[in-house]
């Protein structure tokens, strides 16, 4: 007889709380008429917002729920408020970018809420079945969401083909998960530690199982030979869906790698270390070379995210090596936090420069943005020189903390390429402040409360942290897991 | 009693021609059917593992797989229909306005 314990409710109650939100205001939906969808983004906002309050309380955690399925400790609520805080970001620059286009739906906010759902679910996930079933949850609402703007081909191309390629990786992360419960008899992540420690009796299925665990959730953070999706998705989707995709699936994806490579599976670190090295390299020069090519803003930072995906991936190869786990993660949340800070306000940028039907979306619609528009010309420098890693910004700091993980690992060759990539990236970043400063043109700019307040807060954010980062990979590296 | 070996052999067929399938064929709902085949490989290696290690938690995977499979039909029929719609046409080399 399974005991049920009451515990384990309080334990889950931030999830519990935005899953039972979104199915109310489902509800509520239906009887807000459309013009007045402005009353949805407020109790949207009040739901994220209680479920952050209630995340932050769990601070100093340290337990299991529902019989080891899930994990409530440190990097939990680390993961929990940063998604958190990133939704509302989300939220904030989506209203009047949702109007604008016509596309002021209830059904957004709700789909959303789902998708943040998984995402924290995929943080505290334990077991494999709870990975791959936070990956559903996060991925299916995403589907719909990129598929919003229908009847609008792009946006309904993007949404089939995110749907075909998600669920193709969902289908390898099955398979892999099959195998490695073939290997081990568990699916729980520090069980199948446990049995891979102790040896097991098939050796190959543990390796292929975890190689094809990687490919699924290399598909959901967009890495290479995986990122196909990527600029099509990205460019198809509405801009402000694609800002929300680009930082919460990234999060969740590189959430989930921690969990299960770091607790499940370092007795087989020393043969996954040359394939994640592999994908990572791969990641950084496919990302950043392709992206020296493109004309359309969303592309750009589409392959632009690629390879940040590339970066993190670097931090993750050196896993298994003594002592060098906890930096690892540190590192990889640094980072998280840095892209995500400088990625939501360029997104915010191109999201004010945006018209109806694709226009605005050109690099060449950028030029003369720094005689017009000085203030968000140079906040739109700032994220493209924390993009780069110049300093003093916080993108400096994030890839300094990365290089320093792979450099201890031992993988100088690696820390080259992730260098020289480095190198190739400040092109096409560099371009884009040229095109705004040294160009002429008349930039068509909406600006709206929500939209500059973001901009703004995320510039000064990228800036000012950097002289608090530190304390802050400090703070990363105390986000431990529970089993350790 | 037929061996694991057997069943295992039978899944990574499975697998492989749902993953073929997935990059050969150019017609989404075939596509869709390739990824399901890919999941039910999966689903029958759990079975599997299940029986020989005299568990029940690899059958309760399964039921998961199932359940969240067919959220994924929902969700992907929704869309091919609407590709459809506008484009009349489920080829996906046919769908393909977003290019670099």
């Amino acid at each position: 007889m399974i005991e049920f314990n009451p515990l384990d409710l309080l334990n889950t109650l931030p999830i519990l709380v935005l899953v039972s939100w979104a199915c109310a205001l489902l509800m509520v939906n239906v009887f807000v008429p459309r013009q007045g969808k402005g009353l949805m983004v407020l109790l949207t906002a009040l739901g994220l917002a209680v479920t952050l309050i209630l995340s932050i309380f769990q601070a100093g955690t340290q337990t299991e729920a529902f019989k080891g399925m899930l994990a409530i400790d440190d990097f939990t609520v680390y993961m929990n408020v940063f998604i958190l805080a990133s939704s509302l970001v989300a939220l904030a620059i989506s209203h009047d970018y949702m109007q604008r286009m016509g596309l002021a739906r209830g059904e957004y906010y709700v789909l959303m809420l789902f998708s943040v759902a998984g995402m924290m679910l995929m943080a505290s996930a334990a077991d494999l079945i709870v990975v791959f079933l936070a990956l559903e949850l996060l991925s299916i609402p995403l589907y719909v969401l990129s598929a919003f703007a229908r009847p609008q081909v792009e946006s309904e191309e993007a949404g089939l083909k995110y749907f075909l390629l998600g669920a193709f990786a969902s289908g390898f992360l099955v398979y892999g998960i099959a195998l490695v419960y073939g290997a081990t008899g568990q699916t729980n992540l520090i069980q199948i530690f446990a049995a891979a420690e102790a040896g097991v009796e098939t050796p190959a299925f543990l390796l292929v199982g975890a190689g094809l665990i990687l490919v699924g959730l290399g598909f959901k953070v967009a890495a290479a030979p995986f990122h196909m999706w990527t600029p099509d998705v990205y460019q198809g989707a509405p801009t402000t869906v694609t800002a929300f995709m680009a930082v919460g699936a990234k999060a969740g994806g590189f959430a989930a790698l921690l969990r299960v490579f770091i607790a499940a599976f370092p007795a087989i670190s020393v043969d996954l270390a040359p394939v994640l090295a592999a994908v990572a390299a791969a990641t950084l020069v496919i990302g950043n070379v392709v992206a020296v090519a493109q004309s359309n803003i969303k592309r750009l930072f589409a392959y632009s995210s690629i390879s940040h995906a590339g970066f993190i991936l670097m931090a993750f190869v050196a896993f298994g090596q003594d002592g060098l786990f906890e930096d690892t993660i540190a590192s990889v949340l640094f980072y998280l936090v840095t892209f995500a800070i400088a990625s939501f306000g360029s997104w915010a940028i191109v999201i004010m420069l945006e018209r109806k039907e694709g226009r605005g979306l050109d690099l060449q619609d950028y030029a003369g943005l720094g005689r017009k528009y000085p203030a968000l010309a140079l906040a739109m420098a700032v994220f493209m020189f924390s993009f780069t890693g110049v300093p003093p910004t916080l993108g400096f700091a994030a890839k300094l903390f990365v290089f320093r993980v792979v450099i201890e690992g031992g993988y100088y060759w690696l820390a080259i390429v992730g260098v020289v990539t480095s190198v190739v990236s400040a092109y096409y970043y560099l371009r884009l402040i040229i095109i705004m400063y040294m160009q002429d043109g008349d930039p068509q700019v909406r600006g709206e409360t929500w939209l500059n307040l973001a901009t703004a807060a995320t510039a000064v954010a990228t800036v000012l942290l950097f002289f608090f980062s530190t304390p802050l990979f400090e703070w990363a590296a105390e986000a431990g897991f529970l089993w350790f | 009693m037929v061996p694991v070996s057997y069943y295992v052999a039978l899944s990574a067929i499975l697998f492989t021609i749902g993953a073929l399938g997935v990059l050969i064929r150019r017609n989404a709902i075939i596509i869709f059917m390739s990824i399901e085949l890919m999941l039910n490989a999966g689903n029958l290696l759990f079975v599997t593992f299940a029986r020989s290690f005299e568990q029940l938690s690899g059958q309760v995977f399964v039921f998961f797989v199932i359940a969240v499979a067919a959220a994924e039909v929902a969700v992907g029929l929704a869309l091919i229909v609407a590709v459809f719609k506008s484009k009349q046409s489920i080829d996906i080399d046919e769908v393909s306005n977003l290019r670099g």
